[in-house]
């Protein structure tokens, strides 16, 4: 378990991809083939000239690097440093064919984009289109939003996102394992998005302090970006015990308040899930000095959704993986939770079963729920005709374009979840759509 | 472990590794360091009438994040008092009789201080002299240096004013600063030179700071000239260590070669295009005097696998040395890429068709990799993707076997050769 100290457990949460320096960054983008039709051009979302912004550090030319980075994606200073680079981008490079470490794109990218997004700029590299009279309503202030937002604005629109919660950022602000990126970093980059124009307004929740009636009324189009929601109970008892979680809650907390007032030293966890939340809340529960962290699974490993690159640093960080087991009640005393009480799984005939008499209970003093994101159904169903998927994703095209007429989406409401960088692509090409749109009505 | 014990000009020195004059031969502890290391020789750094430097004396060339390929400075000889270098020298040879220590030497153009200052180094226990010809700045314009070596007279006046007083071998170091180096050498034999050593570094501005836009190494805000050296020069010191060694006006004479050696690859190069000797400077200043372990390691572990003696190495290569008019204009290869090997990195295609004969074939497979191909009719065999391939023998060049009679540019013009056919252009 990772040493629980109090200036360890800050230490714990520095930097998972640092910063190279000048002359480690020289060098490895001068490692980089410059490969004709690149692979890893094609595993990005954003489609970024990976070569071309890696080529520009080793000439020296810094801006020129970073604007070919933002704008492909205008959250490239987020994306370099949480994106799972191993499965997009470094994972395609043909360096993997020789045998050698894949070029470091995403440290690279941060070289390149760091000083533009948090140094704050004498000559901006981007800016507003001149208006063009037209106005684009965001719900939500997330990656989604934002990534629509930004092109809209270049594209002369007037942009106005509005967010329910204090903050902007959505996940990108709360939910990112911290790190990965802290909170404060990811607020910095929205403040510059803020810059090009993009209007936000926090504190509006859409169906309650603003009507979806309003929006229409105002605004030229609508975009939906409004993620998906928290991770509700899983229906078994003792669930509202005080210790019992949604690891959201529980993530937002510790990227928001000081780590001595969320460390967990001497106490257990228990993180019920298998993909890549339940591995963040393992490894940021370890890393805030908790004794000892299980993470309950109910079906084997290879079922496991979680990168096999985040299972291993949950592991390093000694993060017990049980499998095929399901909690079956939360335990209690003075209101405080004491215990998990599980039974072990097996798959007969491909449906999940228990096994007679292996009750057991692991001693632990909270249980965060990481068992999969809600869907904000009844926000959604107030977009009347919106089509939604049975399960609650809202259904667009490759353009994000809904059922609505003037109605767009992107993000993780639309796909069920995925990266940042899925979400600013999205919302990009949904801007771009929005365009083509709004300009054929002229 | 192969004999790496050589002479040169009549000089018997342990190995074929000499530090050139340059700082690393500053001072007597420097060099009785380098002895130790394993170095068979050093070119004292240059002795005339001490001089005063002026601060911020180097500036480097650094390529793709490699540093210091090439190296620059406006340093001139040696700023420390004659006497007190004499005395040094006196030391080392004391101590380390069984190692080569050469003396380089620049005073002004008077057959007395050149006379005296000959004296003295032998006194002090030369083991041979180096007189340089070559540093193309500051001492230039005081007329000694390359001002001396880019005029043939003076190169030969000098060199016959040195052996007036000379009893030990005297090399002179040439300047790559001429538009032929073989006039350089050949006055510096008439003038009764024992051997040559080239090349001094060339002439050149290492580049500015473009914030400031100072030229570098920046005085006070002011740059001169400098002499460039490291990696970057090798291949122009192995073409003139070639010429001299192949010049019938000067073959046979001794030669130490210099420029850019920083592995014992570059020496087996050097050595098999006729030096007898290397001088390393650059290398030394930016790795130490360790470097040599490997130097005389590789070499000998070469010439081992080779089953060579360092004498047979000795201007191996020198007969391959011809005239372009001379070469087979006959003899084909074409590119072949090893698909097993190939990473799909598409360089060799965004090569060839741009910068050479647009002969590979490109295009994106089903899995996304791109897929590439030589065509055959189109290739002319120039190397280049083989270059630019970044996978360990993925491109070879291959002969294309052909019935003709090799035939050079000379016996097509003069001889009624005949051309085998080539591919057709677009
Ligand atoms: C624990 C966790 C860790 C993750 N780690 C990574 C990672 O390391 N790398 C990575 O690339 N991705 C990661 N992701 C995924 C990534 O965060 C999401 O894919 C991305 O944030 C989706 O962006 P979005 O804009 O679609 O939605 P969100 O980020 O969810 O943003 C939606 C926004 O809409 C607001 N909203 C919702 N309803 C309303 C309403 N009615 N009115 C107004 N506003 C509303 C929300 O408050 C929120 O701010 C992680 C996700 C989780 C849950
Ligand atoms: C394959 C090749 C062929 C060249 N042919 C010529 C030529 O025909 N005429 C000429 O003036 N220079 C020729 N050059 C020299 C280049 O024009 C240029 O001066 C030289 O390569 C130095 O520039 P660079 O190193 O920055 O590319 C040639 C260079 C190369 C590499
Ligand atoms: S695949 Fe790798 S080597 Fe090729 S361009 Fe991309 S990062 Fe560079
Ligand atoms: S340069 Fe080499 S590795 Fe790259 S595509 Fe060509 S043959 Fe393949």
């Amino acid at each position: 378990m990772s040493d629980s100290s109090t200036n360890q457990v800050s230490a714990n949460f520095s930097d998972y991809k640092p910063a190279l320096d000048n002359n480690a960054a020289l060098a490895e983008s001068n490692r980089c083939l410059n490969c004709y039709d690149a692979p890893c051009i094609r595993a990005c979302p954003t489609a970024i000239d990976i070569p071309g912004f890696i080529k520009k550090i080793a000439s020296g030319n810094l801006r020129g690097s970073a604007r070919v980075i933002l704008e492909s994606n205008i959250l490239g200073a987020s994306c370099a440093r949480v994106c799972p680079t191993e499965e997009l981008c470094e994972g395609a490079c043909v360096m993997h064919d020789l045998d050698e470490k894949p070029i470091d794109i995403g440290r690279l990218q941060r070289h390149a984009t760091d000083p533009v997004v948090f140094n704050g700029e004498d000559r901006p590299l981007f800016e507003a289109g001149s208006s063009n009279g037209r106005r684009v309503a965001l719900v939500g202030a997330g990656p989604a939003s934002l990534g629509c937002a930004a092109e809209l604005v270049q594209l002369g629109y007037e942009a106005v996102c509005f967010e329910k919660a204090d903050e902007p950022g959505g996940l990108n602000s709360f939910g990112i394992a911290d790190y990965k990126m802290s909170y404060e970093t990811a607020i910095k980059e929205i403040e510059w998005v803020q810059q090009l124009g993009v209007e936000i307004r926090c504190g509006q929740e859409v169906g309650q302090d603003i009507t979806v009636e309003q929006l229409y009324e105002d605004f030229d189009a609508v975009f939906i970006g409004v993620g998906l929601g928290g991770v509700g109970p899983i229906g078994i008892d003792g669930e509202e015990i005080d210790g019992v979680r949604d690891s959201l809650e529980f993530i937002a907390e510790l990227k928001t308040k000081p780590k001595q007032e969320v460390a967990l030293r001497g106490k257990k966890v228990a993180v019920i899930g298998g993909g890549n939340t339940a591995i963040d809340a393992v490894t940021q529960s370890a890393r805030l000095g908790a004794d000892r962290v299980y993470l309950v699974y109910r079906r084997g490993p290879e079922a496991m959704g979680a990168y096999e690159h985040e299972q291993e640093l949950a592991r390093k960080d000694g993060g017990i993986f049980i499998y095929n087991t399901q909690p079956v009640e939360v335990l209690g005393e003075d209101g405080q939770v004491t215990g998990l009480r599980c039974v072990r799984t097996e798959t007969r005939h491909g449906s999940l079963e228990y096994i007679d008499g292996s009750d057991h209970v692991l001693d632990v003093d909270y249980v965060l729920r990481a068992t999969g994101q809600s869907k904000l159904t009844s926000l959604l169903e107030q977009f009347e005709g919106l089509a939604i998927e049975d399960w609650g994703t809202v259904i667009a095209d490759e353009d994000g374009r809904t059922s609505l007429e003037n109605v767009w989406a992107g993000g993780d409401c639309v796909s069920g979840g995925q990266e940042v960088v899925n979400a600013v692509a999205e919302g990009k090409r949904a801007a771009q759509s929005i365009h083509e749109n709004l300009q054929g009505e002229r | 472990m192969a004999d790496l014990s050589c002479n040169i000009a009549g000089i018997e020195t342990p190995n074929p590794f000499w530090l050139a004059s340059a700082p690393p031969t500053n001072t007597g502890d420097q060099v009785m360091r380098a002895f130790d290391a394993g170095w068979g020789g050093a070119v004292w750094k240059t002795l005339g009438e001490p001089i005063v430097n002026v601060w911020s004396r180097y500036g480097a060339v650094d390529i793709n994040g490699t540093k210091m390929m090439g190296l620059n400075n406006i340093e001139l000889i040696t700023d420390r008092p004659l006497d007190v270098n004499f005395k040094e020298i006196r030391e080392v040879k004391d101590r380390y009789p069984d190692h080569t220590v050469i003396v380089s030497l620049m005073v002004e153009s008077d057959p007395d201080a050149w006379h005296d200052i000959v004296q003295r180094a032998e006194d002090a226990g030369a083991d041979g002299l180096e007189l340089n010809f070559g540093c193309p700045h500051g001492m230039s314009e005081r007329g000694m240096g390359s001002a001396v070596g880019q005029v043939p007279e003076y190169t030969r006046q000098i060199t016959e004013w040195v052996q007036e007083a000379a009893t030990v071998p005297v090399l002179v170091k040439l300047t790559p600063n001429i538009s032929d180096i073989r006039y350089a050498a050949r006055a510096a034999k008439e003038g009764g030179a024992d051997g040559v050593s080239l090349i001094n570094t060339i002439n050149s501005i290492i580049g500015l700071d473009i914030d400031s836009l100072e030229p570098q190494p920046a005085v006070n805000g002011k740059s001169s000239h400098g002499g460039y050296c490291g990696p970057a020069v090798k291949p122009i010191a192995l073409n003139m260590v070639s010429q001299i060694a192949n010049d019938p006006d000067t073959v046979g004479l001794p030669i130490s070669g210099i420029g850019g050696v920083s592995t014992w690859r570059d020496a087996v190069e050097f050595i098999a295009l006729g030096s007898s000797t290397v001088q390393v400077c650059t290398a030394v200043m930016h790795y130490g005097f360790r470097i040599v372990e490997d130097l005389k390691d590789g070499l000998s572990n070469y010439l081992d696998e080779k089953d060579m003696t360092l004498e047979e190495l000795r201007g191996y290569s020198l007969p391959k040395i011809h005239n372009w008019k001379e070469l087979d204009l006959n003899f084909a290869v074409n590119a072949q890429i090893n698909q097993e090997k190939c990473i799909g990195c598409g360089l060799c295609y965004t090569a060839c068709e741009d910068g050479a004969h647009q002969a590979i074939h490109a295009e994106r497979r089903d899995d996304g990799r791109t897929y590439v191909e030589v065509k055959p009719d189109a290739c002319v065999g120039c190397n280049l993707c083989s270059l630019v391939c970044p996978v360990d023998g993925c491109i070879e060049m291959v002969e294309i076997p052909n019935d003709f009679d090799p035939c050079s540019w000379e016996d097509y013009t003069e001889n009624d050769g005949v051309l085998a056919p080539r591919p057709e252009h677009q």
